[in-house]
């Protein structure tokens, strides 16, 4: 007797034959991956929505849950390490649905051979980034694999927070006019780790970018509350993917002005060399917020009194055209489609 | 940025968009190809249609290594390195050119030893790092690349690296150039020539188009001002009637090229009596192999190339669209089979190609669904 497969009927549309890197590197495949395969197997209205972190009803209370890889080669960087990230990128993604962060457990995979000093330096700056960041680490889990079965270390963090009462973020209340704001310099922290793997004969004085983005929050949060309806931090696939998710699931038009952004001369000069669009690099530091009109300059400023959100800037707008997509307008009168991240960036040289 | 944003300036932009539709005739449509992959994607980058008048056409040309090399050449390469056990090391722009059982980057997760390189000295490096190793450099470009893939080989000779191969697919511009303007489809008025290509060539190759087909070329720069003011020197000459080799990009290319580039080109390769080229079929002494001097690096005589030929799916047009004879958009699998996450043709795949460049920077969501659900 044969059963109808709880993936049919579950609509797995995923069809690759085999995981590839492009998988995982944030742009269209990843979230073919996930809207095609995992969602669609695990489904439930919570994990339906597909955000950033996991929202759940707790009487009067809204807990925010949310878990993330790391997984970075180097594990040390100019500007931070994987300990560092894997505290930051998690209350990140809490932060992104206006949630304060509490805690975080921790697990480690640990491949046999790794020196000691190394793990040490690493919880150390899990300690450091967990200060910075006002949450504590309650709990986790140690695994160890044979030498050659993992890349040194890799941690997965999942974080809880609550979310603020004065937090009413959803991609349905976005609408045209609304503007989009920028926290900050882009492509600071994929441009870093494309330069610490030393396969290139460039060196900048470039640093990631990784920290909380909380204070970020709270302070959008004490100036423009009301008229806050989006956020998420652009991580890998970069502003671009960002961009195009918003423009996808507020089925709206992303009308983009290049020429606002905020960018390192050094991170330029490497994407220019390099044939790679800023907008594909990853952060580990900025976020991008959809706010009101009438509440987009008092956003700014909030943002700009922030350290580190000095160079916040309003990059673009909302419009009704072209729909679930996004527009690159330039200061000269053209414009062009930015598409999501195919793929890793590859460097251009021929 | 110096050199960067002097051409990139909306005031200067928007003057030489004026002066374009100042110089155009409203009832002539006029068709300019540009021939290098690196104009194509600058074009469509900056948007630059929406700066020219709609009886300025520009025409993609074949000018994109990847896109020009033949299916059963990535098979090849890739067989080779396989049977083997080489560390295959490639430029980035060949790391998703897909092969038939797939691109390096698939060979890579299914465990090959792929290795992407900005160099093909850093390919040499791996190979004095690996001496227990045979390391294989999947060469490719024009004139451009085609210099530092020889005077690496100088040095591999010069230091006897004996795990050190090349598979060479390096190409030349100016035979697919003829035979263009021999293909009976041919209908352009003039060439933006290359701006990379040049530096190496110089100008004074070009001079035949000039001369014996009466079609003007302006060697360009890559930033949209470069581009829209080597478009105003053309309409210049069409307007006075000139057939002319020119440079708008002096500040890079000069008129002789780069003599000591060519003198390593020359003492390191010798012409292919014939090369296929994808779309374009074979063309006779349009690309380099390895002179015997340097016979003991060259992959296809070491291992012996098997030489397989692929022909392209039948419904892909990457030929016509190479030529400029279709637009990306005019091809039947065009965003249907053919997207950059499932490139048929590697015109889908480099960001030089025409066809990755109309999908990535002109395709709205709308204008997908509607491709897909046809």
């Amino acid at each position: 007797m044969t059963t109808q497969t709880n993936g049919a009927a579950a609509g797995v549309r995923f069809r690759d034959p085999q995981i590839d890197m492009a998988h995982g590197a944030g742009g269209k495949a990843t979230r073919r991956l996930i809207e095609g395969l995992i969602a669609p197997l695990l489904s439930n209205p919570v994990l339906d929505r597909l955000d950033d972190a996991a929202i759940l009803d707790l009487g009067d209370e809204r807990l925010a849950m949310t878990a993330d890889g790391f997984v970075v080669n180097p594990i040390r960087f100019p500007g931070g390490s994987i300990g560092e990230l894997a505290v930051n990128g998690t209350v990140n993604d809490l932060a992104m649905a206006g949630a304060k962060p509490i805690a975080l457990l921790a697990t480690l995979v640990l491949e046999a051979g790794l020196p000691a000093d190394a793990l040490r330096a690493e919880v150390e700056a899990m300690a450091a980034a967990a200060r910075e960041a006002g949450v504590v680490i309650v709990g986790g889990d140690t695994k160890v694999v044979e030498h050659g079965k993992a890349d040194g270390l890799y941690v997965t963090t999942a974080g809880f927070g609550l979310v603020d009462p004065r937090a009413r973020l959803d991609a349905r209340s976005v609408r045209p006019g609304d503007r989009i704001l920028l926290s900050g310099p882009i492509g600071d922290h994929g441009i870093t780790i494309l330069l610490a793997r030393g396969e290139l004969d460039l060196e900048a004085d470039l640093a990631s970018d990784t920290r909380p983005v909380w204070p970020f929050v709270a302070a959008l949060l004490d100036a423009a509350a009301p008229g806050l309806r989006w956020m998420r931090d652009p991580t890998r696939g970069g502003v671009a993917s960002t961009l195009n998710e918003l423009a996808r699931d507020a089925r709206v038009g992303v009308a983009l002005f290049e020429e606002r952004i905020p960018l390192r001369p050094a991170v330029r000069g490497a994407c220019e060399i390099l044939g790679l669009d800023p907008l594909h690099i990853a952060n580990e530091g900025q976020m991008i917020a959809v706010v009101a009109p009438e509440t987009a300059e008092a956003a700014l400023a909030a943002v700009r009194g922030v350290p580190g959100g000095e160079a916040a800037a309003l990059i673009g707008e909302i419009r009704e055209q072209p729909a679930r997509s996004v527009l690159s307008v330039s200061d000269y009168g053209s414009t062009r489609i930015l598409d999501m991240l195919v793929g890793d960036p590859l460097p251009r040289i021929c | 940025m110096k050199y960067v944003d002097e051409f990139r300036d909306g005031r200067l932009i928007r003057k030489a968009a004026e002066e374009i539709r100042r110089l155009t005739k409203p009832d002539y449509h006029y068709r300019i190809m540009e021939v290098c992959g690196g104009h194509t994607h600058s074009i469509y980058r900056y948007g630059l249609k929406d700066l020219l008048p709609e009886n300025v056409e520009l025409v993609h040309g074949p000018g994109c290594p990847v896109c020009v090399l033949p299916m059963g050449r990535v098979d090849d390469g890739l067989m080779i390195a396989e049977q083997s056990g080489a560390i295959l090391t490639a430029f980035g722009d060949m790391m998703r050119v897909p092969g038939s059982k797939g691109s390096p980057l698939e060979y890579k997760a299914r465990g090959m030893d792929v290795r992407m390189v900005y160099s093909p000295l850093d390919a040499l490096k791996i190979a004095e790092k690996n001496p227990d190793r045979e390391v294989f450099f999947f060469a490719i470009g024009f004139e451009t690349t085609a210099p530092s893939t020889a005077l690496t080989l100088m040095r591999a000779k010069a230091k006897g690296v004996a795990n050190f191969t090349v598979f060479c697919n390096h190409v030349t511009i100016i035979p697919p150039i003829r035979a263009i303007l021999d293909s009976p489809d041919m209908r352009l008025d003039a060439f933006i020539g290359p701006g990379h290509v040049s530096t190496v060539i110089g100008c004074r190759p070009y001079a035949f188009i000039a001369r014996d087909y009466g079609k003007p070329v302006v060697v360009s720069g890559f930033e949209p001002l470069d581009l829209l003011q080597s478009i105003v020197m053309i309409l210049r000459q069409l307007n006075e009637g000139r057939a002319e080799v020119e440079n708008q990009y002096g500040r890079v290319v000069p008129w002789e090229g780069n003599l000591p580039a060519l003198r390593a080109m020359s003492e390191v390769f010798e012409l292919r009596p014939f090369f296929e080229w994808r779309g374009l079929g074979f063309i006779s002494q349009s690309a380099l192999k390895l002179a015997p001097a340097y016979a003991d690096f060259d992959a296809e005589v070491r291992f012996e190339a098997p030489g397989i030929r692929v022909t392209d799916p039948k419904a892909a047009q990457c030929g016509e669209v190479l030529k400029g004879v279709l637009k990306p958009h005019q091809c039947k699998l065009f965003g249907k089979e053919c997207t950059p996450e499932h490139p048929i043709g590697a015109l889908m795949v480099s960001s030089e190609g025409a066809c990755a460049a109309h999908y990535q920077y002109t395709m709205r969501q709308s204008e997908l669904d509607l491709l897909e659900d046809a």
